[in-house]
């Protein structure tokens, strides 16, 4: 153990940081801004722990210090294998010893009953943890991992344990306690008391279960109405999608790289933009609307703002993602099967009917949970469409933000959500797995795909050509919507909305006076500080769940993959519950934001990172291994250099949904951090169309700028040889919203 | 200039289970310094692994492995004084040969111009001086082993392991090859474990082969031992094909044994052999071949394949089909046909156990 020695003695150094200098409560002007450093040491909001302890009372902190004595007192022990079960223990119980004091004492004494009867009343609480606690908390849990290495476990690879015990760390603060909270918030009153009416009121309320709409009499609650909604557009969007999939690949339509483009939209189109763009068409005000009622007479109606409305929007917006994914599919038939089937005398219909689309079925499955997923998860084509038809992603919203501010309905209908939502995500993982026969092999698979039937043929293309045109449409009016007057009363073209959002004045310096200008930066700020964040995190998840084998690896994957099919509403939501009080305090800064994208968005770029990584021949890390160099030092030479495709992607699909999401950040967002998308949601509401419409049309030229800048930053890499890297090519990933 | 220092390697009782498979119950074996030593067996005999485990890529589940003396057992990879060449060679795609040898004397420490002067004498040594600016897509499948090897070899480690080196290169270059590794061996006088599927090669290159089967030693000696005296038909058959037939070892005269074979006498090395009923290999070139009936073992020809300079027989006889491999291809004699079949002096060996 040449290192072991030295990296737990800058763990410890650490730890007497965290406890002598650095304030170990939250610093209410925030860390960075460094006016704490006035009051440090003494003054009772910035003082370190051990000041705490001595001159605040804060005589439960002397546990902490304890624990790390001990460690210091653990390194100086022969045996490895006893020193690190020791360090194991310690870490364990350190980390164990600070949760439990954060969830214990609050902001006045203790949260809980049972300590208070126990150890007595205390006369003063604590606020939130701050860089001390924080910073501590991380000691405990690296003690924890160099304790397990030096036990042997992962080879010994410190670096490894560390990771993966971090990461499960951070999984569990940031995905799991929110969760937990909410869970825990639904059955608390306001003082925090145990006190389950309010979540029986709710799991009883008609207006979620009601199946009125069945029986006759009334209307359905609004979680069938969004299970019925789901179902729809699943199976709109996965049957548009395989017409699409089938012309692309199986027919000599013209314009299939047009068809390809399409795919991307999904991506840097801000979820709400396709329900705006309708809106101005279809909503009583629109074009269409308009000039129907004035050729024909026919009354302008309300059918756009209810599901009928929020159906077309989402599949309007998930047909691409089903695209993706069964392009892929329809390509991965091998032809030879088809071949095959025509040499054994099938006409084109039958070896359609009973060779290929029995091949495709779990591919079409795979779609339609995406799509069903993807509906569920849908917040901003409700909130734009909705009316009073919401569904439950909205619903959740009223009720956290409307006038009835009742956190146990919100909790109660997020629960519903998420049972509908990891339901399609356990039968996709479960269900489906094992179940894809259209594996491309690696054997020379050569032949090609048979043409359609003609009867098929002429019906898809009958599909996929209006609907691309009534695409190019819906997206046209996106780009040009912002530069009319008043939809549907003066249309004539003007740049008013535009100068509006994005005026700049020059008064001797710049001033940015445009009203989208404060909500624009805030929003490259933080898409910039959490795409490198997502990927780092994504792409490390990538190389352990790949590369290193041990118990729980599955468990571990699983947790992960599973936070992304939380929708982003249920997120929110947590996060407000979860974040706002001691322990951890963030609601209102730009960290809960950061939080919130990389932890939401890094299963997306773990997905990548496998890709791209089981491509990476093994020999290649153990190699790196055996001449000296160490994991770290491997990552860093060998991997990442040949990741660089993989890492593109991710850092542009983090940044890009980072500036695209909505349904999470809504409720994150304050009057300091407020975001491109929540900004517009607020236009919308109140009627401000044309500047909304100008703002989404300019965040998406941005995307685009921001993506093809990226293409041409990142040069080939320095390799010739094709075969072992040639499928690292940045591989699109299905988006969620 | 590189200086070998040759360690000895030792597994004490080395047990490795993966799962619920077990693919090393207990394994004992150790290795002198400065020898090549082969592990050689079929594919899953656990060659392979006992490799990884001295490499430090896989931990074994219980018992000590020690590297010059030294207990290496939970050491990792990274900190253990062997190095390894792979059988994909692993090269380092977007690293030139030079940064790619030069990476692990980096990794140990050494400065980087340090590195690349060392770096350059490892591929002179190799006979790759001046093509260290490649990458190694810019090099012939021969020139990317070479690499591989200078990349292990300037670390002077006490062990060089090579992991089926030869498998991705073609027949004749693998001859070339195989002789360039065991005379850089000798030069240098570094102790290598050499991991292998091919009896050829093993008996080419080694001082000693380790023939496992099942995660066990099945045998291990000179490759001649091994040839002349295999322990068991399994080694018989696998170090060079052989006919493994029943026989009677009727009595022992010194270094020599007198065995029946049928009707057949017969007179072969001694070995470690006892009076009694005895298994033995015998190869298919060291069986004669007559036409018709005459004196020696009765044969019935099955089934005949010219082969350009030499013709495969399967024949019948009372002791089994033999597999016979006949130089004389002006005759050929046709199935169905009668022989007479004798024995030759070299080729014919007893099954030890």
């Amino acid at each position: 153990m040449r290192h072991g020695n030295r990296r737990l003695d800058v763990v410890l150094i650490l730890g007497a940081v965290a406890l002598t200098l650095l304030p170990w409560y939250r610093i209410d002007g925030g860390f960075y801004g460094f006016g704490w450093l006035a009051g440090f040491p003494l003054s009772t909001e910035v003082a370190p722990g051990l000041v705490q302890i001595a001159a605040h009372g804060r005589w439960w902190l002397a546990g902490v210090v304890l624990l790390l004595l001990l460690a210091g007192a653990a390194r100086g022990m022969a045996d490895p294998m006893r020193r690190g079960a020791a360090l194991a223990w310690l870490g364990a119980l350190g980390v164990l010893f600070l949760s439990l004091q954060g969830l214990a004492i609050g902001f006045s004494g203790w949260t809980w009953t049972i300590s208070e009867s126990l150890f007595g009343a205390l006369s003063d609480g604590q606020p939130s943890m701050g860089a001390g606690a924080v910073l501590s908390a991380v000691v405990f849990v690296l003690l924890f991992s160099f304790g397990l290495a030096e036990r042997g476990v992962m080879k010994g690879d410190a670096f490894v344990v560390s990771a993966i015990s971090l990461l499960v760390f951070l999984v569990a603060v940031f995905v799991f306690y929110p969760i937990g909270s909410m869970f825990a918030g639904s059955v608390q009153d306001f003082d925090g008391s145990f006190n389950p009416d309010g979540f029986i009121r709710n799991m009883q309320d008609p207006g979620i279960w009601s199946l009125g709409c069945v029986i006759g009499g009334g209307r359905c609650g609004v979680a069938w109405r969004t299970l019925w909604l789901a179902i729809m557009t699943g199976l709109g969007s996965t049957l548009l999608g395989l017409a699409f999939a089938l012309v692309a690949t199986r027919t000599r339509f013209p314009y299939k790289k047009g068809l390809r483009l399409l795919t991307i939209l999904p991506i840097i189109t801000p979820p709400f933009v396709i329900g705006l763009a309708l809106t101005l068409l279809f909503g009583r005000a629109g074009v269409i609307t308009q000039g129907l009622s004035e050729l024909f007479g026919i009354e302008p109606g309300r059918w756009l703002y209810g599901l009928t409305g929020i159906w077309i929007a989402q599949v309007l917006s998930f047909t691409p993602i089903a695209f993706l994914v069964l392009i892929g599919v329809v390509e991965g038939v091998s032809p030879s099967m088809e071949e095959a089937s025509t040499t054994l005398r099938a006409d084109r219909w039958r070896t359609f009917r009973r060779v290929s689309l029995p091949l495709m079925k779990p591919g079409l499955a795979n779609a339609f949970l995406i799509g069903f997923i993807e509906s569920m998860a849908d917040f901003g084509n409700p909130l734009v469409l909705g009316g009073s038809h919401g569904v439950l992603s909205t619903e959740i919203f009223f009720a956290v933000v409307g006038s009835q501010n009742d956190p146990s309905r919100a909790a109660v209908l997020a629960m519903v959500l998420l049972v509908f939502t990891l339901s399609a995500f356990l039968a996709q993982r479960f269900w489906l797995s094992g179940k894809n026969f259209a594996t491309v092999t690696g054997k020379g698979d050569s032949g090609a795909h048979i043409a359609l039937p003609r009867g098929l043929s002429i019906g898809v293309h009958a599909i996929v050509i209006p609907w691309g045109l009534f695409t190019l449409v819906v997206y046209g009016m996106i780009l040009v919507g912002g530069f009319v007057k008043t939809w549907g009363l003066d249309n004539s073209l003007t740049l008013d909305h535009y100068a509006k959002a994005f005026s700049i004045s020059f008064d001797g310096s710049i001033a940015w006076t445009g009203v989208a200008w404060n909500s624009f930066w805030t929003t490259m700020e933080i898409a910039l500080i959490s795409a490198p964040l997502t990927a780092i995190v994504g792409l490390l998840t990538a190389y352990i769940i790949v590369r290193q084998k041990f118990t729980g690896k599955n468990v571990f994957e699983f947790a992960l993959m599973m936070s992304f099919a939380i929708p982003g509403t249920v997120i929110g939501v947590s996060y407000i519950m979860a974040f706002n009080l001691p322990p951890l305090e963030m609601t209102g800064s730009a960290l809960i934001l950061i939080a919130c994208f990389v932890f939401r968005n890094m299963p997306v770029g773990v997905r990548g990172g496998i890709a791209a990584m089981s491509q990476l021949d093994k020999s290649l890390d153990e190699a790196s291994l055996t001449l000296r160099a160490g994991s770290f030092r491997t990552i860093r030479k060998v991997i990442l250099p040949l990741l660089r495709p993989a890492i593109t992607a991710a850092l542009v699909y983090s940044f890009v949904r980072a500036i695209t999401s909505i349904s999470a950040v809504i409720f994150l967002v304050s009057a300091e951090y407020n975001m491109a998308t929540s900004y517009i949601v607020g236009l919308v509401e109140n009627g401000e169309y044309g500047v909304a419409i100008a703002y989404s049309s300019m965040l998406i030229v941005v995307m685009i700028t921001v993506i093809t800048g990226f293409q041409l930053l990142v040069g080939d890499r320095r390799l010739r040889r094709e075969n072992r890297v040639a499928g690292l090519a940045p591989s699109r990933q299905e988006k969620t919203a | 200039m590189i200086n070998q220092k040759a360690g000895s390697v030792t597994f004490e009782n080395v047990k490795k289970t993966f799962g619920a498979f077990t693919a090393i119950p207990d394994l004992s074996l150790t290795i002198e310094p400065g020898t090549l030593v082969t592990l050689l067996g079929p594919s899953g005999c656990g060659k392979t692994t006992t490799l990884r485990m001295l490499a430090g890529l896989e931990h074994p589940t219980a018992g000590r492995i020690l590297i010059g003396g030294k207990d290496v057992t939970m050491l990792p990879a990274n900190e253990r004084d062997v190095s390894m060449v792979f059988q994909s060679y692993a090269l380092f795609p977007h690293m030139s040969s030079l940064d790619n040898v030069a990476y692990g004397l980096e990794s140990s420490g050494l400065s980087r111009r340090e590195a690349r002067e060392k770096a350059e004498e490892g591929l002179s040594l190799v006979g790759l001086a001046g093509m260290g600016g490649r990458l190694p897509a810019e090099l012939s499948g021969g020139q990317q082993q070479r690499v591989a090897v200078a990349r292990a070899l300037v670390l002077e480690p006490q062990v060089l392991l090579l992991d089926e080196p030869l498998s991705n290169l073609d027949a004749r270059l693998r001859r070339r090859v195989r002789t360039e590794i065991r005379e850089l061996q000798q030069r240098l006088g570094f102790t290598a474990v050499y991991v292998t599927h091919d009896q050829d090669e093993a008996l080419a290159v080694s001082d000693r082969i380790i023939v496992m089967k099942d995660g066990e030693i099945a045998q291990s000696g000179a490759p001649r031992d091994l040839y002349e005296f295999p322990a068991s038909s399994f080694i018989a058959d696998f170090m060079g094909e052989a006919n493994v037939i029943a026989c009677e070892v009727v009595g022992i005269d010194g270094a020599e044994a007198d065995i029946r074979i049928g009707s057949l006498t017969h007179r072969v090395p001694a070995g470690r052999a006892k009076p009694g009923a005895a298994s033995l290999a015998v190869r298919p070139g060291a069986v004669t071949l007559a036409e018709g009936r005459g004196e020696g073992l009765a044969g019935r020809i099955l089934h005949s394949a010219y082969l350009g300079d030499h013709v495969e027989y399967e024949v019948e006889t009372d002791v089994g089909t033999l597999f016979i491999v006949d130089h004389a291809v002006d005759r050929i004699l046709p199935a169905a046909s009668n022989a007479t079949l004798g024995f030759k002096n070299r080729g014919i060996a007893l099954i030890s156990n």
